[in-house]
């Protein structure tokens, strides 16, 4: 039993633990944000430290780096996990940072919404380690049902419940069409282990294929990727809005995740079959995301179909199924991440402040707020790929190396959706700038300010030098398909 | 390499400014003025040490600088530049300046608004410095976004809403690039797959183009994703109505820098990766840019005549050049494209002019129609000067910058497409016809004494004038001092023109 290999997860799991008996000790009218403090703290740490942990790729070639296991073969831990790992903190980082005021004002029960973050990230963690089905669905499991709640938290609010039994009811239906599609794999396999279903020439049968399929379809509920997205907006826009921006940049990287290691590892001998699909679904998403997404009058709503556009361009990045692709995925994925805290951080303070996520509540913003303004405008460009934002520098990763596959109609697909994306985001920059609001300055806390200016930073930087991402990337990807 | 790097600072000197603006007081409009007026002159004293002490002689690519920035896509921060970009260089810091003058009486968050304007100019300099194609990607679209939001907050309203203006400017060039970042990004593959190695390189790039390594398919269909993007950028017919409607929307600095420097983007990029690089293609496509280049002369110099908004005729004025440059680049001789790369300046400079003195006159009288305007030149006598002035250069009066550049490009497509030139010197009767016409009713005719009250412009507001009216006259009288540089930069073009001659174009081996 390596222990070590698995520290990330107990480190977070004590975290969880921690944040549930400081509710109990604290004093009931006093403000939780200080576990929120801490826990922001030990995560950045933890973070830095886990940069320690990368096997170089020296190491791997020449095979002096064995990879961690633990229990068995069910659990792995590689640079790509690691990665992932740290993707999922730097959100929750991010996350806490600017929700501790929020949470404080709208939430009725505080502490529980830190524990429960925590298991959502932990949920997050093991899918991205999971090396068999089994894993990959406690994972999963565990990252849901967190989620369910979090959605619910506002409890005074009918959207936020609505919300929550509409994610429970039809996450539950896409848990049991995954379970299902698990168990007709491990029928005609005799295997739920990733790697050896890479060789399974039983995975040709039709029950065999019809549970991969069926696999697919689970994570594809997911990431919320058109047909099987209906749930998407109205989750997202009735969820607390933290939890909002945790769903579109740690939920769906995590899905990512583990649907990268679940095609490449365990499903490649049959990549014929769904290469071809997940071709057509990236445009479907493309396309149906950000056409749907310009009707919209709610910034959320208007994020989710947004997130199902972002989704697809990823899995154009799945499609070109080499390391090239694999790289810009996860360089796609982090600074998903810090486009979505640019403008979830402005979300929220908007709708703490002045009570509604819609186009109206923006007004003005630009005068009360001028930094949030400037950081949203950012980070909304991030997300459609304007230079000099890392937007730009991910969309052209993706599209080479899709283009390098044959797939040039997909790379068209995709520049021309991303600058109709650019429409309905300057629709949001509009009513912040031009629009008139009440003129009454906005109340914005330090650590508010603090993860705005810093994801702005980060955008800008990754964007005109994303040499470090860029490498980080390199070695998590090519370790990866050694 | 311990050199002074030169281009680096006339890229950072309006960025270094916007970056200092964030910090000052909103409040302080005085101090933003002068700090954006105090970039944009060191801007522009650099890149006049860099025009005069550019070796013409030696030719080719100077004040180079290089430096490996990411290396997994091959990119390198390199800036460089030769006869071609120079000239656009120091149009750009003109401009700039003069658009940073012009803005001057702006009380509206003057803040944001220099710091827009100065990332603005930052973009457009960039582009024509770089030499490596990402960056030059990188500062191509980054123009877009602050327009957008200059015109939406700081634009007019008259036939169309400013909102709508901007949007329509937005999402065309937004567009037209999502054709053109295709196009380079399967060029840029496969060269990576030809040469070995994959390089944003310009100069790489072009060696593979030029050396035969990209096959005559590729370049034809890379040309014309080419073509789409830099084509709507500068206004081509039919991607043109994004031109007079968001020059008529937009700001004063904005319709300047927009008419002025960033179409020329697009005919720079033609030259730059068009020609450079897909000589096939170029030479395929040639005969329709030729076809569509008369149609943008005549057609929208047509329609100028009907104008009444002096924004609208400014604006279709503006597509009608970019006709002659367009016609220019599409002879593909060295004297057509001197002739190109030079009007692409004498066209900045007289539009840029000519926006300034409509937004001094707009700013004051809130007039810009035809109609209500008369007898100006009687209570504004300096701003008469700057209409005449940007007038006559329009029309092609020599002594004045815009008579040699036309006539190079008239000299030089007259051997190739003989019925098309003589069409395009038609065009300059629509042209002296909507000029003297506007002209005439705008400035001439009896005093109107509903303007006695409006006073002429005068100290900083003269500034505009003064700057772009030295180099409307002085490249004028000097056409050499231009026309030299320009020549530099295309002469190292003459063996790849000669070569790709006899290849047949769009309609076969006839020229």
């Amino acid at each position: 039993m390596n222990f070590e290999a698995i520290s990330t997860e107990i480190f977070i799991l004590v975290l969880g633990l921690f944040a549930i008996v400081m509710d109990l000790v604290l004093p009931k009218n006093e403000s939780r944000k200080s576990i929120g403090g801490v826990l922001v703290f030990a995560l950045t740490g933890w973070v830095l430290y886990m940069f320690s942990m990368y096997v170089p790729e020296t190491a791997v070639a020449d095979g002096s780096a064995t990879t961690r296991y633990f229990m068995d073969m069910m659990y792995i831990v590689d640079n790509y996990s690691l990665f992932f790992k740290q993707l999922f903190m730097v959100a929750t980082v991010f996350t806490l940072m600017f929700s501790m005021d929020y949470m404080q004002t709208v939430l009725r029960y505080k502490g529980e919404f830190y524990a429960l973050l925590m298991t959502a990230l932990l949920g997050m963690c093991v899918l991205a380690s999971a090396n068999d089905f089994l894993t990959a669905f406690i994972g999963l499991e565990l990252m849901t049902i967190s989620f369910y709640i979090l959605v619910g938290a506002r409890i005074s609010s009918v959207n936020s419940s609505e919300a929550a039994v509409k994610y429970l009811v039809v996450g539950s239906v896409s848990t049991a069409v995954m379970l299902y599609g698990i168990s007709l794999v491990y029928g005609s396999t005799g295997t739920v282990q990733f790697y050896e279903m890479f060789h399974n020439q039983h995975l040709f049968t039709a029950a065999g294929l019809a549970g991969a399929t069926m696999i697919m379809i689970g994570f594809f509920f997911k990431l919320s990727v058109i047909p099987f997205h209906m749930w998407a907006p109205d989750v997202y826009q009735g969820a607390p809005t933290p939890i909002t921006a945790m769903l579109a940049m740690g939920s769906k990287a995590a899905g990512i995740a583990v649907l990268m290691r679940v095609l490449y590892v365990a499903f490649p001998l049959i990549g014929f079959y769904w290469l071809p699909i997940l071709a057509v679904l990236s445009a479907v998403c493309m396309i149906g995301g950000n056409v749907m997404a310009i009707r919209q009058n709610d910034v959320k709503r208007m994020l989710a179909y947004s997130s199902i556009a972002q989704a697809g361009y990823m899995m154009v990045g799945m499609v070109s199924a080499d390391y090239p692709g694999m790289k810009a995925v996860m360089f796609y994925g982090m600074l998903y991440v810090f486009a979505n805290v640019g403008a979830f951080t402005a979300l929220t303070v908007v709708e703490q402040q002045r009570g509604g996520s819609d186009y109206k509540s923006l007004a003005g913003l630009a005068k009360s707020a001028p930094v949030l303004a400037a950081v949203m405008t950012i980070s909304l460009l991030s997300m459609a790929g304007i230079p000099p934002t890392a937007g730009f520098a991910g969309k052209l990763y993706l599209f080479t190396a899709v283009v390098n596959q044959g797939y040039l109609w997909l790379a068209f697909v995709g520049f021309i959706m991303s600058m109709i994306s650019v429409y309905y985001y300057l629709q949001v920059a509009k009513a912040m700038y031009l629009a008139e609001g009440d003129g009454k300055e906005l109340h914005i806390s330090g650590a508010v300010r603090a993860a705005a200016v810093l994801s702005v930073i980060a955008t800008i930087l990754f964007g005109v030098w994303p040499e470090k991402l860029a490498e980080l990337t390199n070695l998590a990807a090519y370790t990866f398909l050694q | 390499m311990t050199s002074f790097p030169l281009l680096s600072a006339v890229l950072l000197a309006p960025i270094c400014a916007a970056v200092i603006l964030c910090f000052v007081s909103p409040k302080a409009a005085q101090s933003v003025r002068v700090i954006a007026a105090s970039a944009m002159t060191v801007a522009l004293a650099l890149t006049l040490y860099a025009f005069f002490s550019y070796d013409m002689t030696a030719g080719g690519m100077q004040f180079t600088e290089s430096i490996p920035w990411i290396k997994d896509l091959g990119v390198h921060y390199a800036l460089g530049v030769d006869g071609i970009s120079l000239p656009m260089l120091l149009l750009t810091d003109l401009i700039g300046l003069a658009a940073v003058y012009s803005s001057w009486n702006i009380t509206n968050r003057p803040k944001e608004f220099y710091i827009l304007l100065m990332i603005l100019i930052a973009g457009v300099t960039g582009t024509f410095i770089a030499t490596d194609l990402f960056i030059f990607l990188l500062c191509y679209e980054v123009v877009v976004i602050p327009i957008y939001i200059m015109v939406i907050i700081w634009g007019s309203t008259k036939r169309v809403s400013k909102e709508y203006a901007g949007m329509k400017l937005t999402i065309y060039l937004l567009m037209g690039s999502a054709f053109m970042l295709v196009g380079v990004v399967a060029l840029y593959l496969t060269v990576g797959d030809v040469v070995g190695f994959r390089t944003f390189d310009m100069q790489a790039l072009a060696v593979a183009g030029q050396n035969g390594l990209l096959s005559e398919e590729f370049q034809i269909f890379a040309f014309l994703l080419l073509l789409l993007g830099f084509g709507s950028l500068l206004s081509m017919f039919p991607f043109h109505s994004w031109s007079p409607d968001g020059y008529a929307g937009a700001p004063t600095a904005v319709s300047m820098i927009h008419a002025g420097v960033l179409k020329k983007i697009g005919g720079y990029g033609l030259i730059r990766l068009g020609l450079l690089v897909l000589p096939l293609g170029a030479r395929f496509w040639a005969p329709v840019i030729a076809a569509l280049a008369i149609i943008n002369v005549m057609y929208a110099a047509y329609i100028a005549l009907a104008q009444k908004d002096l924004k609208y005729v400014i604006g279709y004025s503006s597509v009608s050049h970019m006709g002659y440059v367009l016609l220019g680049f599409a002879c593909l001789n060295v004297v057509s494209v001197s002739g190109a790369v030079a009007n692409m300046v004498a066209h900045g400079v007289m539009s840029a002019l000519f926006f300034s003195m409509i937004g001094f006159v707009y700013e004051k009288t809130h007039m810009r129609s035809v109609t209500e305007l008369r007898g100006l030149a009687h209570q504004m006598p300096r701003v008469a000067t700057g209409f005449m002035l940007a007038g006559m250069a329009s029309l092609g009066l020599p002594g004045l910058i815009g008579f040699i550049p036309e006539f190079t490009i008239f000299v030089g497509s007259f051997s190739v497409y003989p019925v098309f030139a003589i069409l395009a010197i038609s065009g300059i009767i629509f042209t002296a016809l909507y000029t003297l016409r506007v002209l005439a009713k705008v400035l001439f005719g009896p005093r109107d004494s509903k303007f006695d009250r409006y006073k002429d412009a005068r100290g900083v507001e003269m500034m505009p004038l003064v700057i772009l009216g030295i180099a409307l006259v002085g490249f004028g009288i000097f056409p050499q001092v231009l026309m030299g540089m320009v020549g530099s930069g295309t002469e190292q073009l003459m063996p790849l023109l000669d070569r790709i001659a006899e290849v047949p174009g769009f309609i076969g081996g006839i020229r």
